[in-house]
This record gives C-alpha cells, structure tokens and sequence, in this order.
C-alpha cells in the first residue's frame, strides 16, 4: 500500500523516513514505541498531511491526489478524545454519518446499526459527556464504523482502557476484521496486544521498518515447552542436556524448544525420573516482541 | 464499563445505497450548524441565551409596530432598529460564534470531520453561512413583524403596502451586511480558541473596545476625521456604509462624501476576515 514514504517536519524532524511497505488485507498491526511515526503514517494515509516524498497508494488510489475517494471508503478512529460532551451518542454518530455523505434516514439507520455493534444500544441515547472512557472508545470506534468503509485506521483503540475493556476492545476489533469483512490497520505501542488478533504486523521505529511480515510466519517454528518445578531446577536441566534437548535456563523456568513430537514425553520422563514436584508444563508460542529483538535472543 | 460489554451477536450489514456528493454535505453541515446556533439538537441550557436575545429583539418590534399602529408615530425605522439592536447582536454573536466554532476545537472533534471527504472550504462555508442566517434572522424576522404591523395598519391600501416593502427590503439587505460583517469578525475570534469564554469575551472586547476610538475621533476638529470616525469600529462601519446606500435611513452618523470608503472597508474586512479563517482551518485540517 506504501512505497518509499518520507515525511519530514520543518526539515528537521523526520518523521518517517523511506519507509516502504505492502500490506495485505487482512488484520494489521502496525506497531512502534511513541513517537516512532504510526499516526504519521495514518494521517499521510487519509491525505491529510502530504509526503515530503514517496508515493501512498490505499485501493489503487493516491489519497494526496483523491482524498475524497479515499476518504469515503476509509474510518479513522483518532487517538485522542474526539467527542462532544453535550450530544447523544445516536446524535452525534447519525451527523458524522450525514458528513461521510449518508442520506439522512441511511445515516440515522447506520448509526444505531454502528452503534448496537460496538455495544452501545441500549445507552445510545444518553449524553456522551456522561459516558465511560470505554464507552467514549466505542462511540469512536461506531463513527469510524458508521459510513460501511472497507478499511478502519485505528489509532490506539485500547488507550486508557483497564483490562477487561482492552480485551472486549481488541475481541471488537478482532470481530470487524474477521466478520465484517472490513480490513483494519489498529496501531499500538503494545505488541502484545495487536499480536492477539492481528494477521499481519508492520514494527516501525524511528520512522523506518523495523519488519513487515503475516503473524504465522513469524511464530511458525517458534513454539517452546516451559518446564517450571518446585525445586531441582538445575538437576532438571542437567538431565535434560543428558538427553540431547537444547535447554535454555530463564530465571526459575527451563524453556525446551518443541522440535520432535516426543519432546514432552521425555521431558515428562525426566521430571518422573527425577521424582521432582513438576510445577508447570505448558506449550508457549513465541512471543513476537522477542522476534522484534533478535539481539537478546540470539541464543534461540 | 461491563454493563456496555455485551456484543449483541447479529450479523453486519453493508452499505449498498447511495453516498451524496460534497454539495450535500455542506448542505448537512449548514442546517447541523444553523440548528446548534438556536441550541436545537441541544440541551435545554444552550437554547437560553440565543431565544432571550430572540425574544427582547423581537419584542421591541412588536412594540415599535404597536405604537406605530396606535400613534402613527415612527420611532425608529428598519435600519435604525437594526442600529438600535446592534449590542444585542454582539451578544448573540459572542454566543453562537463559539458554539458553533469553538465547541468543535474544544471537544477535539476536527479530525473526524477532516477524515470525512469534507475540504476545510467546505466546513468554513458551511459554519459561516449558518451564522450567517442564524445573525440575518435576528434582525430580519423582527423587521418582517414591524412590516407586518405597518401593513395591516395601512390608511391606503395596497400602495402603503408596496411602499413599506420598499422600505423593507433595503433594511433586509443592511442587515445581511450586519450579519455577514459580525460573523466574519466572530468566528474569526472564536475559531483561534478552543475555550468557549475566551472566544465570547474576546468577541465582545474587540468591539467594545473599538467603540471609543469612534468617539474619539468624531470630536476631532477636521471636518474629514469626524466623518471617518466610524471606519474605526464594525458598528459605526456598517451604519456608514447603511446611511451612504439609504440617504434617509437617518442613522446619526455623518459620513460626507466616504460613503465609497464605508463600502470598501466593509467588504474588504468581511473578505479578510474569511480568508484568515479559511487559512487557519487549512492548518487545523492537516493537524
């Protein structure tokens, strides 16, 4: 969708600096510390702001030359708050949906449509002003929803949420890429939350790729068994190395790569053998951040 | 939180029907605009101040048309009613400019509409010509009851009528340049602002503060400074331009032989004004 993209502020802060890039659709993630270039990126997306160089292309169409189109088929959901206090929710998204072209009863429709998918039915009719930092979240997520785009730009849906609303918040997005049938690029500083539900992940970091790859490819052969007994640790470790299975010590827990379809069983042998009081034994998928950070975890 | 958690589980439905064009979506944006102006589609607390304004401008009109109908006395015609009004017309500026600029800046509300195909033109237009109507009705609605008044009271038929219209529509027209001059310079105020008391008081500052100037310069001994003493502030500006385009409107101000000069100001600033905001929109839009 990009290509060779450099922004640059006032000419001295670069913002993204060549960055090129081809997103499928699907499920992305495009992931960065703060400050890295994501909603750069974004705005640049919605022909918002210009690129110093490079060309965007988002559905074939150059959004600095054709924003409207762009727009038309595109949802933002901002970072930051974006909502007046002193309207209801169904209000507020019914305009947006009028500004986004809808006809009037379309909009009003579309909007308790959005609405009623981001779970806010039954409170659609209350002042925003009143409302929940989560249920803030949902009413951006439902304006960006309100126009049927074909691509939702989600700038740091989860921000400020506690656990359980960044959970319901990523199981919404996850629903809208995989049912919808609508493409989502969500952004985030936290990698563990977009590798949940994302099919592919784009790291950017100082305004360069850091690596753009599907999920699958990056967690392929990655998957380890985390061995954790109460006590014996070394003793355990030794004897594994005694069997050929490459240990890794990680604080209290010994991490054995999953190459043979035996490996649990010889491990579970092991642990018998030794008559030790096995704590833990479970099969843990390659976190993605540490494929992010190849240098620490060069030994794997 | 949890009590909103529950995703009801029924299918997503996509937009097949039509999507209108950006001339519908000024149109939407206008009337969105000129409804918030007279608080509609607002709580009840943002409809006070705009209907008291409504209602004292109003109810001078019924009482002018009154005593007209009574005594056959003329207290004050269309355009002087206009000047007469003019304080009640800041205020009303100085309260819907920010509702319908600032509350937008202030809730942050900018990005979604520019993520939206909506040019940063196509909100200044539709904002202005929404204040721009909502100003125009304050005057031209009271000035349609005074006519009323006057023709329903008529001593000789339909030529009072006709004449009376004549009358009416000039003022129409001089409150249009009311409107369009007062909102240029509001929303220009309001717009640098995202705090709705900041931009109210900043609003009625620069006129009040423009008004003695006016003065002074009016006791100034040249004949020529006293009659472009009111170049100096937007109300005397437009009672210029007013008196220079209907010599009988009597608006108490002398101007002489600058009416052109009442005319230029007024366009020009109406036309800066609107460059300006436009300017400061296509930098807010890229933010």
């Amino acid at each position: 969708m990009t290509q060779g993209l450099t922004k640059t502020y006032g000419g001295r802060v670069t913002a993204l600096d060549n960055l090129t890039v081809d997103v499928e659709p699907g499920i992305v993630g495009l992931v960065g510390a703060n400050g890295a270039g994501k909603s750069t990126f974004i705005k640049i997306m919605l022909g918002l702001i210009a690129p110093t160089s490079g060309t965007v292309r988002v559905f074939d169409l150059d959004p600095t030359v054709q924003p409207d189109q762009v727009r038309n088929r595109v949802g933002y959901m901002p970072e930051h708050d974006a909502l007046p206090p002193d309207v209801s929710a169904a209000e507020f998204v019914t305009h947006l949906g009028r500004i986004s072209g809808l006809p009037r009863t379309a909009a009003r429709e579309r909007a308790s449509e959005a609405l009623r998918h981001v779970g806010l039915y039954e409170e659609r009719y209350r002042q925003i002003g009143g409302y929940s930092t989560g249920m803030k979240q949902r009413v951006k997520l439902a304006q960006a929803l309100v126009h049927d785009p074909d691509l939702l730009l989600l700038d740091e849906p989860t921000n400020g949420l506690d656990p359980a609303g960044r959970d319901a918040m990523l199981a919404l997005v996850h629903r809208i890429g995989t049912e919808f049938g609508i493409s989502v690029v969500t952004c985030s500083h936290l990698l563990g939350e977009v590798e949940q539900i994302c099919d592919s992940l784009v790291a950017i970091e100082g305004g360069k790729l850091l690596r753009a790859d599907r999920i699958s490819n990056m967690t392929e052969v990655s998957d380890v068994l985390a061995v954790e007994v109460s006590e014996g640790t070394q003793e355990l470790a030794d004897a594994l190395e005694k069997l050929d299975l490459p240990v890794r010590v990680d604080g209290r827990v010994l991490l054995v790569p999953l190459e043979r379809e035996d490996t649990y069983d010889r491990i579970l042998r092991a642990v018998a053998d030794l008559d030790l009081p096995l704590h833990r034994l479970d099969q843990r998928r390659h976190r993605v951040a540490e494929l992010f950070a190849p240098r620490e975890k060069a030994d794997v | 939180m949890s009590e909103a958690s529950v995703i009801h589980d029924i299918g997503y439905q996509r937009y097949e029907g039509p999507r209108l064009g950006r001339g519908a979506v000024f149109n939407s944006l206008y009337v969105h605009g000129l409804r918030a102006a007279y608080g509609f589609g607002r709580s009840a607390k943002a409809k006070i101040f705009p209907w008291l304004v409504f209602g004292i401008v109003s109810l001078v009109a019924v009482i002018l048309a009154a005593v007209r109908a009574q005594t056959g006395l003329l207290p004050l015609n269309y355009i002087q009613f206009a000047d007469a009004m003019s304080w009640l017309i800041i205020f009303f500026v100085a309260i819907v400019a920010p509702e319908l600029v600032s509350r937008d800046m202030r809730a942050g509300v900018l990005p979604l509409y520019f993520s939206r195909p909506l040019r940063a033109a196509d909100y200044v237009g539709a904002k202005v010509a929404a204040m721009v109507t909502a100003v125009w009705a304050l005057l031209a609605v009271p000035q349609f009851i005074m006519f009323l008044g006057a023709a329903f009271t008529a001593k000789h038929g339909m030529s009072d009528v006709w004449k009376e219209l004549g009358d009416l529509l000039p003022a129409w027209g001089y409150s249009l340049l009311w409107a369009l001059l007062f909102t240029s310079i509001g929303l220009l105020i309001a717009s640098l602002t995202g705090k709705r008391a900041f931009a109210a008081g900043g609003i009625v500052a620069v006129f009040l503060m423009t008004t003695p100037v006016v003065g002074v310069l009016s006791i100034l001994r040249s004949t020529d400074a006293q009659e472009l003493a009111g170049l100096a502030s937007p109300m005397t500006l437009v009672s210029g331009v007013g008196q220079w385009l209907v010599p009988d409107a009597n608006t108490g101000l002398f101007i002489g032989r600058f009416g052109p000069v009442y005319l230029i100001e007024a366009i020009t600033l109406i036309a800066g004004c609107l460059l300006l905001l436009l300017a400061r929109y296509r930098k807010v839009a890229s933010l």
